[in-house]
């Protein structure tokens, strides 16, 4: 009988050589496996015609033999596999420096994206968020900040009416008033706003944004104005970045400063963004003037306050080195698309 | 305001460079715009001494031998007129910078360096100079406006540096003054800052001079509205010569751009930047009834200014009147009747003070603005005043061109001029700085800034100078105090005593936020468009007269007709927008934009209008379609957890049949739909547009869902899709709200085919839904879903008569 397993053995060896595919070795296999139809298990069929004494050693020689063609099968099987697989690869390179799938997202406005991380840098030192009213009347934009109607400093604005007594908010002062109005110390809040004043050029627009910042609280000083817009303008510009404060004046604040931050560019040395200065203008600030608290039923000798006002569209194009302020309000996507930090 | 150097110097005695003096200005709150160096664009000119000079044959120049002393002696040709030997002329030495000047040898045409030259065959090292080439003018310099050579006196040192002699050696300060500072819109005024800062002592100009006798007996000056008028003084100048001012006057005019007149002008002028008080002189000869009177103008009462303009006038005005007629609009210009002639023998002088916010509107309404008007609009106080005048009649004494008469008349509402006095607490003033300045130099800084300070324990007196009518309480004196000591010595603190407060976001503001982002995973960019729009806008919009959005709040004072009113729907802006985009080439692309739209109470405004915030969504390309925006739609109520429907709807600029009305809980939020043809052709548009608009105030007061959990179905769901036919004006809203309301299993219905045509019937259409039914506590039986199909056909046969497609 071992002639024939011999027989068996070469036929598959013989076989193997030619298959290519999984399906061909499948094919082949069950020529010699397959359980009803396999020369092999057929084998074990003729297990009757074997002699008795036989019939032991010649049912060991059908398992091996199973066993050999198994492991041979599984071997081929495994070795067109990975044929097959390597050439399935092949067939899908790809050039992998061709662009990816655009993915689209918008963006915030720049203008938005600046308010939202000023708003997150003093959320964090606990002020609330107040939006002001685009128009507004002239005792809160103007007498109840210390401007009655002669006052000078109502040239430095030039102001849009919309009837005598209202007007479009020159500035969001005016909901320091209203704030202050409804709520008592400890006050910190944050105003942004739509703002408009008569100018328009280059770096003037009718329409812009401002940034209020309001505390009223006990002993509140000009130290404390300093120790708070250097944590500011450090989150916002980064570390290492200081704040010079120089006198100005705002009807509001007495006294008035113009804070100007160490130049981000060039880190003071003096630059085309400083005009060599080493230093920009970013904000207006100052104490609460004692007029403005007392107008908002605030005793001025028990409390006082700071405030400060930062406009957005300059200290947006001022990050993104942004030339002309009307880029920000043209809608160009072409504009929108660069500025992405949300 | 234009501050020269050399004049300033007439003050203080200016110790540190122009450039340290602009630091120190700056520190204490003057900031200086532009620093002009008043001779730099002119080098290397020297004084030269001309001691040959010989015609060239057949040319008008001439060859000259100039001597320019340690320099060196040169041959120098020269073309002008009025070269000759033994005069002294500014000459530029080979390296030297002038202006050149065109052909006309009076148009400056930019600056330029002097080389060797040739000329007709002659060597030529150097140039002799005409004023024009040394930017000199007649007022800085006697006989610079010559076409010529400008003329050296005789007693000039031959080689010394020219710019001395000319006045070119100097600088001239443009420094900003802030508005709470009036006092410092003069020469002197800042002349009192400079020496505050720099420690020096203040020279005060002279105010001496001589009254002679009574002129004008009788004459009388009354004031009937004193609340415009609070102060004016007259007084009275005889054998008066008119003429030419001293070239020291002339050259400080010439230095801030104020043109030198005559004597009496220039005065006049002279004492208005010295002291920030607007002076006016009357030629009296013209000046009838021996009186003036102010008063404000009749109605349609009219002057004509010095300027030969005439004004018609009304009651808001304020006019200078003498026994007849007005001869000056107060505070802005003289009258052409009175004024200063070659033959003026006498003048009356004029210095009082107005009501600023009167003169502002003056000089608004009538559009006339001048340095006067200027002046008072920002605040002239009465110290300049009293002392202008008499600054005046001492200049007459001065420049010899008049006798000062005793005839003086002063009309007053009583305001002392002297300094009043003021107490403060040293801690409080401290208590604002957050530092403890040394009392000393407290001390130090008012006394140096005029306040006479005097410290008692905690308590200091100051005498405030009457022309500081900005000082109030102690944190004024705070300001005066760390503007002089500096504010480098402020130290940065935290707020150290304060209560802790929670800050952020509310609700409303995070919703925003959140909205804005989720509306940017969409590709859409966030726009922002100015608060105000043009009428024309109301038209592109094709709006009917009696539209809503017709009812804009007006500007009074627009810029112009295109930003002047205010917004009564985003539209407008967003289409403009999207034009915008296609005419610079982005031919598709997503915007949005959340702005207020402002609906009036009533016109004019008596109240505060309603500001609503408003989302508008605009989107272009190819491939967009009213769907693609519906799309967007349905993230902005999956953002705020609200459910919108949407039924067909009529907007003035979308198109008929491809516009919805968005609801929301049954109200009425807001239209989406496409831009109808004819508004894009009036934008150019070169794709299919489409809208939205909701109202976010009417939407934020709906009742809303939140982001919250369900568990998940337990039992697993069944889908069945179903083919359907119906009449064409069935709307797939109508089927999916009969579908829904079929059965409560129903979780999702979603349309995933439309056919019209054979074998349907042409009055009919299909459309195939998935819907998606999902089991509650218990799992489905076998034939649940069959018997809830059989329901909803049974539904929908009856109510909208639909059969499923055989």
């Amino acid at each position: 009988m071992s002639e024939r397993f011999d027989e068996i053995k070469q036929e598959i060896l013989d076989g193997i050589g030619g298959l290519a595919s999984s399906k061909a070795v499948y094919e082949f296999k069950k020529q010699f496996l397959d359980s009803k139809a396999g020369k092999i298990g057929l084998l074990m069929k003729e297990m009757k015609n074997i002699a008795p004494e036989e019939r032991a050693s010649f049912g060991k020689g059908v398992n091996d033999l199973k066993e050999w063609a198994q492991q041979r099968f599984t071997d081929l099987d495994e070795m067109i596999k990975a044929k097959e697989l390597e050439h399935r690869y092949e067939q899908e390179r790809i050039d992998v420096t061709e662009p990816g799938a655009e993915m689209k997202s918008g963006n915030l406005h720049p203008i938005t994206q600046m308010r939202n991380e000023i708003i997150d840098v003093f959320s964090g030192m606990g002020f609330e968020v107040f939006e002001n009213k685009e128009i507004e009347n002239d005792y809160y934009n103007f007498t109840a900040l210390n401007t009655p109607k002669d006052h000078p400093a109502r040239d430095m604005q030039d102001t849009f009416y919309l009837s005598p007594e209202f007007l479009l908010a020159t500035q969001t002062s005016a909901a320091q008033i209203h704030t202050m109005e409804a709520k008592k110390p400890p006050i910190k809040i944050l105003c942004p706003g739509k703002v408009f004043r008569s100018d328009d050029d280059a770096t003037h627009s009718p329409m812009f944004h401002q940034m209020e910042g309001l505390v009223v609280d006990k002993k509140i000083t000009l130290c404390d104005l300093k120790g708070m817009l250097d944590v500011f303008v450090q989150k916002i510009y980064g570390e290492g970045t200081t704040t010079r404060l120089r006198p100005s004046y705002f009807p509001f604040t007495e006294p008035s400063v113009e804070v100007d931050v160490s130049c981000f560019e060039c880190g003071g040395k003096g630059c085309k963004l400083c005009k060599g200065t080493g230093w920009i203008e970013i904000l207006g600030a100052g104490i609460v003037n004692r007029k403005v608290l007392q107008n908002c039923g605030i005793d001025p000798d028990e409390y006082s306050g700071l405030a400060f006002g930062i406009g957005l569209e300059r200290a947006t194009m001022l990050k993104y080195g942004i030339n002309n302020i009307k880029l920000l309000f043209e809608s160009d996507i072409k504009v929108l698309e660069q500025i992405d930090n949300n | 305001m234009l501050v020269p150097l050399s004049w300033l110097k007439e003050y203080v005695d200016v110790n540190v460079s122009a450039e340290e003096l602009e630091k120190k200005l700056f520190s204490c709150g003057f900031e200086v715009e532009e620093l002009k160096e008043v001779g730099k664009d002119v080098s290397n000119v020297v004084v030269g001494y001309v001691e040959e000079c010989e015609p060239i044959p057949e040319t008008h120049l001439h060859v000259c031998k100039v001597n320019a002393g340690s320099h060196g002696t040169f041959q120098v040709c020269c073309g002008a007129d009025n070269v000759q030997a033994g005069g002294k002329y500014p000459v530029a030495l080979v390296g030297a910078s002038v202006y050149a000047t065109a052909k006309d040898h009076k148009t400056v045409e930019g600056v330029m360096t002097i080389k060797k030259g040739k000329l007709r065959g002659y060597d030529s090292e150097g140039m002799l100079c005409s004023g024009v080439e040394l930017g000199v003018s007649e007022d800085m310099f006697p006989g610079a406006g010559y076409n010529g050579l400008l003329v050296l006196p005789e007693d000039a040192e031959v080689g010394a540096d020219v710019k001395p002699i000319l006045g070119l050696d100097d600088y001239v300060f443009d420094v900003s003054i802030t508005a709470n500072r009036p006092d410092c819109q003069s020469i002197l005024g800042l002349a009192r800052e400079v020496a505050a800062v720099l420690d020096l002592p203040l020279k005060e100009p002279s105010y001496e001079y001589h009254e002679t006798e009574v002129k004008k007996d009788g004459f009388t000056v009354s004031v009937t509205a004193p609340e415009l008028c609070p102060r004016y003084i007259g007084h009275y100048v005889y054998d008066v010569q008119i003429g030419e001012s001293p070239l020291w006057m002339k050259r400080r005019l010439a230095l801030v751009g104020q043109a030198s007149i005559s004597n009496i002008v220039d005065i006049t002028n002279y004492v208005m930047l010295e002291q920030g008080q607007p002076m006016h002189a009357f030629d009296s000869e013209y000046i009838e009834g021996n009186a003036i009177c102010v008063r404000r103008a009749g109605e349609g009462e009219k002057i004509t200014t010095l300027d030969e303009q005439e004004y018609t006038l009304n009651p808001n005005n304020l006019v200078i009147c003498d026994g007849v007629k007005p001869v000056a609009l107060a505070g802005v210009m003289g009258g052409l009747n009175s004024e200063i002639r070659d033959t003026t023998k006498a003048v009356l002088f004029e210095s009082a003070k107005f009501a600023r916010d009167n003169i502002r509107k003056t000089a608004r309404a009538l559009g006339k603005r001048t340095d006067a008007s200027a002046k008072y609009e920002k605040g002239v106080d009465e110290y300049s005043t009293v002392h202008a005048m008499k600054r005046a009649l001492h200049l007459i004494e001065e420049l010899g061109c008049g006798k000062v008469s005793s005839t003086h008349v002063d009309v007053n509402t009583g305001n002392s001029i002297d300094p009043w006095e003021m107490k403060v607490s040293l801690k409080k003033v401290n208590d604002v700085l957050g530092i403890e300045v040394p009392a000393r130099d407290v001390l130090h800084i008012l006394n140096n800034l005029n306040f006479a300070p005097e410290v008692n324990g905690d308590e200091l007196t100051i005498h405030v100078p009457a022309y500081r009518e900005d000082m109030d309480s102690y944190p004024d004196v705070a300001e005066e105090v760390i503007r002089m000591y500096g504010y480098e010595h402020v130290k940065p603190t935290f707020m150290p005593d304060a209560l802790v407060t929670t800050g952020g976001m509310n609700a409303k503001q995070r919703r925003e936020l959140k909205l804005k982002k989720d509306l940017c995973t969409t590709g859409a960019y966030e726009c922002i468009h100015y608060s105000f729009f043009s009428p024309s806008d109301l038209d592109l919009l094709r709006l009917p007269k009696s539209a809503p959005e017709r009812r804009a709040i007006r500007i009074l004072n627009p810029i112009n007709e295109e930003l002047s009113l205010m917004r009564t729907t985003l539209a407008a802006s967003m289409l403009n927008a999207i034009s915008r985009n296609q005419k610079k080439g982005n031919l598709s692309g997503r915007l949005y934009e959340i702005g207020k739209k402002f609906i009036a109470k009533e016109l004019p405004l008596t109240d505060y209008p309603d500001e609503r915030e408003t989302l508008c969504i605009g989107i272009f390309g190819e491939a967009e379609s009213f769907f693609t925006l519906k799309g967007m739609a349905q993230k902005v109520a999956e953002s705020l957890y609200v459910k919108f429907d949407y039924v067909p709807g009529k907007v003035s600029f979308l198109h008929p049949y491809q516009t919805a009305t968005i609801l929301c809980n049954g109200t009425e939020i807001g239209y989406l739909g496409k831009v109808a043809y004819p508004v894009a052709e009036k934008l150019d548009l070169r794709t299919d547009a489409y809208l939205l608009e909701i109202d976010l105030k009417t939407l934020g007061a709906l009742p809303a869902g939140k982001a919250s959990f369900e568990p998940l179905p337990k039992f697993p769901g069944e889908s069945r899709d179903l083919a359907l036919v119906m009449n064409k004006e069935i709307t797939c809203g109508q089927v999916e709200d009969c579908i829904q309301k079929s059965c409560q299993y129903v979780k999702g219905i979603k349309l995933f085919d439309k056919y019209e045509g054979a074998p349907i019937p042409p009055t009919k259409k299909s459309m195939a839904f998935t819907i998606d039914f999902v089991p509650g506590q218990e799992p489905f039986e076998a034939d649940s879903v069959d018997h809830f199909v059989k329901k909803i056909l049974k539904n929908l046969k009856n109510q909208l008569d639909i059969d499923l497609r055989s």
